[in-house]
C-alpha cells in the first residue's frame, strides 16, 4: 500500500519531494491534520474537494490579510473616483449645466460608489490568486494518480521533504494511524511542465504580427503625407454628399439640388413683388394699382380714408390740403422758421406723380416726412393711395365730371344764390 | 429520484436539501458528466442550432444598423429611447437574480441556493452581457464608443459626471466586472475538478488554464472562502444600486411618468422579480434534462417560487402608490399620464398586459400546488418576463406625451427594432447553452459543504 513505485526509501531525503496521504473522510483529514502538526511539521498543507470545517485550527493558519487589502483597494477607489470628478470637471476642464455646482457630492456618489466596489472586488479576486501563488500551471503532487480525487471526493495530507523534521518512517506510520487509505512516497522528479517549443514559436509569430497594425498606425501618426488622411470609418467632416448642380438617380428629376416645394418662400424673398412692396415697375413707378387690391371696392377705400385720418390727416389736413393741425401748430410758434411746411397734395407736382410714386413716398418718406412702411402695413398704404386719388379728385374736379343729378343739385343751388 | 417531497418542514430537523443517495463521489460524477459526455443529445444540438440561428439575426440587424444609421429603428422624435433602452433595462433586470441568489442569500446563510447559484451567476452575465449590447449599438457611431471612457485625449474633453446615463455606464461596467469575478472565482474548484478528471491531453490542458492549478488546498481554500465572502458583501450593494443607478437615467428627468422617488426600489423589485422568473424558465427544464433533479429539489423551485410572490406583491405596490401619488398630488400633468393615457391611451393594451402578468398572475404562488409543479410555474414565469418586457415598454412610452401636446407623437417599432429583440434571445440561449456543454453547471464544491453540514437526506 505504501511507497509503490519509488526508488530506495530511507536514503537521502535530499532525493525525496515529500509525501502525500490519502483519507476518505474530512473528520479524519483534521485529525491527521492536528496530529502532524503535532508532531512538529510546518511545510505541510491539506487538500480537499471543499472547504473542511475546523482545518485551519488544526492546521494553525493565522487569519488572511485579505481583508486589509480589499479595504485598501475601497479606499483607493473612493480616493481615486472623487479626485478624478473634482480634477476632470472643476479644474481641467468645468461644465456649466444649468449653473449647478460644479463639484457636489450627491452628484458624484454613484460614481464613487461604483468605483470603490469595483477597485475592492479586483483586489478580492486578486488578492487571493496572489496569497495563493496562483496561477501555477505545475505541482509536483500532480505525478501521483490517486491526487486526481483531492478535487472529487478524497482527502490528503502532502508533507514537503524539505521540512526540518521530516521523516519518512515515523511520518507514514503516524498518518496510517490517523486512518490514511494510502501513503505515498513522492520523488523529486523535476514537473514536467514546460510549454512544448511549438506554442513558444506559435506565440512569438502572433505576438509579433499582431504588432505590425498597431506600429504602422503609430509611423503614420508620426509622419507628415502629402495625401490626405485615410478614414476607415468615416467622421462627420468626411461625410459622403451629393454637389450642387450634380446629376443623381436618388430623386424623379436626376437632380441633385432639390426645388422649393411650391407655395414656400425662401429666406428674403419675402417682399420680391416690387409693385405690391415698393410701387416700381422696373426703373418707373407704377402707374396702376397692384393686382392685390384690385378691383377696388368701396370698403376698401373706406380704409383709406380711415388710415389717412389716422396716419396723414395730422400734417397733410383731413382734405390733403396741407393745413393739418400739426402744421398749423407749428407755424403759430414763435420759432416756426425751421418748419418745412407739408405738401397740399393738390398742387400739381403732386398730382402729375404716378401712383407708385405716392406709395413709395408712403413707404420711404420723403424730405422731413418719415416713412410709415414700419406702421402701416402694404396693403393699407394702398388704401391710403386710393383715397389720396378720390381727394385730388374731389378738390380739382370740372363740372362736367359730375354725374348728371349731382349737377342739377348743384346748378339749382347756384341760381337761388 | 424525487420520491423524498423536501417541501414540507419537520420541526426539529433539518430538511434535507439534496435528495436521493448523493454523496462526493455520485455530486461529482452527476454533475461532471454533464460536460464530459463525449456527443450530447441530439436535442442540445437543436436547441443550439436554433440559437445558433438566432444570433445570426441579431448579428444580420446590428451590422445593418451600424452601416446603415439608427434611421433603420423606429425611434424618432419625440421618442428617441425605444427598443433599445427597453430592451436593456429588460435584460439588465434578468441578470439581477444570479448575483441575488449568490451575494445576498450567501451573506443570509441560505444554502439552498448552493445548487442553483452557478446557473443563476451564468444566466446573469449573459444577461448582462445583451444589455450592454443595447446600449452600445445605439449610440450610432459605435467605433467612438470609448468616448464615454473618461480617458485623456486631444479634445480635452472629460465625461459629464453629473449625469445620470454616465453614471450607468460605471454601474452597469463596474457589475458585469464583478458578476464575472464572482461567477468565475466561484467556478475554479469545480474547474479543478473537471481538470482532474479529464482523459485527453486536450481537455486538461483547457480546463487547466482556467482552474489555475487549483489543488483544493487548504491554506488557498482559507484565502479563498474569505475572498468569497468579501465578494459576496461587495455584490450585495452593487446589485441594489445598479438597478436604481439604471432607474436614475429616468427619475432624474423632468418627463411625467419618470420624474418619481418610487423608481429605485421599484425597478429593484421588478428587476429581482424577473430575474428569478428567468432562473425558474431556465433551471426547470435544466434539472430535468441533464438529470439534477436530486440537487435542484422541489425545495429549490418553491423558494424561488415565493421570492417571485413576494417581489410580484413589491412590484404591484408600485403600480398602486404611482397611480395613487398622481391622483394624492393634483398635478395635472401626472394625473392626465397615469389615470388617463397609460390605462386608456394608445398603448393602454400593453399596461393591462403588464398589470396581468406581473400582479395578477403570480398571484397563483399563494397554491402549493402551483408552486411545486413545474409546468405552472414555467408558465407563471415566462409570462412574468412578457409582463415586465410590458412593464419597461409603457414606462418608455412616457416620452410620447410630455407637457406640450404640439410635441406629442407615438412609437411604432420597425422590423429592424423586433428582429434585434428577439435575436438577443439567441445570444443569451447561445451562450447558456455553451456554458451548460463545458462548464460545471452546479457549484459541486459548495453542494459538497452542504452535505458535510448534515444536510444529507
Amino acid at each position: 500500500m505504501t511507497a509503490h513505485a519509488t526508488p530506495a526509501v530511507g536514503e537521502s531525503s535530499e532525493r525525496l519531494r515529500g509525501l502525500l496521504a490519502e483519507f476518505t473522510d474530512a473528520e479524519s483529514l483534521v485529525n491527521a491534520a492536528r496530529g502532524v502538526r503535532g508532531a512538529g511539521i510546518q511545510r505541510f498543507d491539506s487538500h480537499s474537494p471543499f472547504p473542511v470545517h475546523g482545518i485551519d485550527g488544526a492546521m494553525g493558519i493565522r487569519p488572511t490579510v485579505l481583508p486589509w487589502l480589499v479595504m485598501g483597494a475601497g479606499v483607493a477607489g473612493a480616493v481615486v473616483a472623487l479626485v478624478m470628478q473634482w480634477w476632470t470637471n472643476v479644474v481641467d476642464y468645468p461644465l456649466n449645466i444649468s449653473g449647478k455646482p460644479l463639484f457636489s457630492l450627491p452628484a458624484n456618489i454613484p460614481v464613487t460608489f461604483e468605483l470603490i466596489i469595483l477597485f475592492s472586488a479586483l483586489a478580492a479576486f486578486f488578492g487571493v490568486l496572489a496569497l495563493n501563488g496562483l496561477p501555477r500551471f505545475s505541482d509536483p503532487l500532480c505525478q501521483s494518480e490517486r491526487f486526481r480525487r483531492a478535487t472529487a471526493d478524497r482527502f490528503f495530507i502532502s508533507i514537503d521533504a524539505r521540512d526540518p523534521a521530516f521523516d519518512v518512517a515515523r511520518l507514514q506510520s503516524l498518518l496510517q494511524e490517523f486512518g490514511a487509505t494510502s501513503v505515498e512516497v513522492l520523488p523529486d522528479v523535476p514537473a514536467d511542465a514546460r510549454i512544448p517549443p511549438v506554442v513558444y514559436l506559435t506565440a512569438v509569430v502572433v505576438i509579433s504580427l499582431a504588432l505590425i497594425p498597431p506600429l504602422w498606425i503609430a509611423m503614420d501618426r508620426h509622419s507628415t503625407s502629402d495625401t490626405p488622411r485615410m478614414h476607415p470609418v468615416r467622421d462627420m467632416d468626411d461625410q459622403p454628399r451629393l454637389q450642387a448642380q450634380a446629376a443623381t438617380a436618388l430623386f424623379a428629376n436626376g437632380q441633385a439640388m432639390r426645388l422649393p416645394v411650391p407655395g414656400t418662400i425662401a429666406y428674403g424673398e419675402l417682399r420680391d413683388d416690387e409693385h405690391f412692396f415698393h410701387g416700381t415697375a422696373g426703373d418707373e413707378f407704377a402707374a396702376t394699382l397692384p393686382s392685390q387690391v384690385q378691383p377696388v371696392t368701396m370698403a376698401f377705400m373706406q380704409r383709406g380714408r380711415e388710415r389717412y385720418n389716422i396716419y396723414c390727416a395730422p400734417c397733410h389736413g383731413l382734405v390733403g390740403d396741407g393745413d393739418g393741425i400739426v402744421s398749423v401748430r407749428a407755424l403759430a410758434r414763435p420759432d416756426s422758421s425751421g418748419w418745412v411746411r407739408p405738401l397740399s397734395l393738390h398742387s400739381l407736382g403732386v398730382r402729375e406723380q404716378p401712383i407708385g410714386k405716392i406709395f413709395n413716398t408712403i413707404t420711404c418718406g420723403i424730405r422731413t416726412m418719415p416713412a410709415y412702411n414700419a406702421q402701416i402695413a402694404p396693403r393699407d398704404r394702398w388704401a391710403i393711395v386710393a383715397y389720396v386719388l378720390a381727394l385730388q379728385r374731389s378738390q380739382n374736379a370740372l363740372l362736367e365730371d359730375l354725374p348728371p343729378a349731382e349737377r342739377e343739385q348743384l346748378e339749382l343751388r347756384d341760381f337761388r344764390n | 429520484m424525487t420520491a423524498v417531497d423536501n417541501t414540507f418542514n419537520i420541526p426539529g430537523q433539518r430538511a434535507p436539501l439534496v435528495t436521493g443517495q448523493a454523496d462526493y463521489t455520485t455530486i461529482t460524477q452527476d454533475v461532471c458528466a454533464i460536460a464530459e459526455q463525449h456527443r450530447p443529445p441530439r436535442s442540445w444540438y437543436v436547441a443550439f442550432a436554433v440559437s445558433l440561428a438566432t444570433l445570426g439575426v441579431l448579428g444580420a440587424a446590428v451590422v445593418y444598423l451600424i452601416t446603415t444609421g439608427i434611421g433603420v429603428w423606429g425611434n424618432n422624435n419625440p421618442v428617441f429611447w425605444g427598443f433599445d433602452i427597453v430592451n436593456f433595462v429588460f435584460w439588465v433586470g434578468i441578470g439581477h437574480a444570479g448575483t441575488l441568489i449568490s451575494a445576498i442569500l450567501f451573506l443570509f446563510r441560505q444554502q439552498w441556493r448552493t445548487s442553483i447559484n452557478r446557473m443563476a451567476e451564468a444566466m446573469t452575465i449573459f444577461a448582462v452581457i445583451c444589455a450592454g449590447l443595447f446600449p452600445a449599438i445605439h449610440v450610432g457611431r459605435v467605433w467612438l464608443i470609448y468616448w464615454l471612457a473618461p480617458y485623456p485625449n486631444w479634445l480635452a474633453l472629460w465625461p459629464n459626471f453629473r449625469s445620470p446615463l454616465l453614471w450607468d455606464v460605471f454601474a452597469v461596467s463596474t457589475y458585469a466586472t464583478v458578476s464575472a469575478l464572482f461567477w468565475y472565482l466561484g467556478m475554479i474548484p469545480d474547474l479543478a475538478t473537471l481538470r482532474d478528471r479529464a482523459p485527453t491531453r486536450v481537455r486538461r490542458m483547457a480546463y487547466g488554464l482556467f482552474a489555475l492549478g487549483w489543488t483544493g488546498s487548504a491554506r488557498a481554500w482559507h484565502h479563498y472562502e474569505r475572498a468569497y465572502l468579501l465578494l459576496a458583501a461587495l455584490a450585495t450593494p452593487l446589485v441594489l444600486s445598479v438597478h436604481s443607478v439604471v432607474s436614475f437615467d429616468f427619475a432624474v428627468s423632468q418627463i411625467p411618468g419618470w420624474h418619481t422617488t418610487v423608481f429605485p426600489p421599484y425597478f429593484v423589485a421588478g428587476a429581482i422579480f424577473s430575474g428569478f422568473a428567468m432562473v425558474i424558465t431556465l433551471a426547470v427544464p435544466a434539472r430535468a434534462y441533464f438529470g439534477l433533479k436530486h440537487l435542484i429539489t422541489p425545495r429549490h423551485l418553491e423558494n424561488i417560487c415565493k421570492v417571485i410572490l413576494v417581489t410580484s406583491l413589491m412590484v404591484g405596490y408600485a403600480y398602486s402608490i404611482e397611480l395613487f401619488t398622481a391622483w394624492y398630488s393634483q398635478n395635472r400633468y401626472e394625473s392626465f399620464l397615469f389615470l388617463g393615457n397609460r390605462p386608456f391611451g394608445p398603448y393602454g393594451t400593453f399596461y393591462w398586459i403588464m398589470v396581468a402578468c406581473n400582479v395578477v398572475i403570480p398571484q397563483l404562488f399563494w397554491f402549493k400546488k402551483c408552486r411545486t409543479t413545474p409546468w405552472i410555474m414555467v408558465i407563471v414565469a415566462i409570462l412574468v418576463n412578457v409582463g415586465m418586457w410590458m412593464e419597461r415598454f409603457v414606462i418608455m412610452m412616457s416620452l410620447t406625451r410630455d407637457y406640450l401636446p404640439s410635441s406629442w407623437g407615438l412609437f411604432v417599432p420597425t422590423p429592424i427594432d423586433i428582429v434585434t429583440f428577439i435575436g438577443s434571445f439567441g445570444l443569451f440561449f447561445t451562450l447558456f447553452l455553451l456554458f451548460c456543454r463545458y462548464l460545471p453547471v452546479v457549484a459541486m464544491a459548495e453542494v459538497k459543504t452542504i452535505l458535510s453540514h448534515g444536510h444529507q437526506p
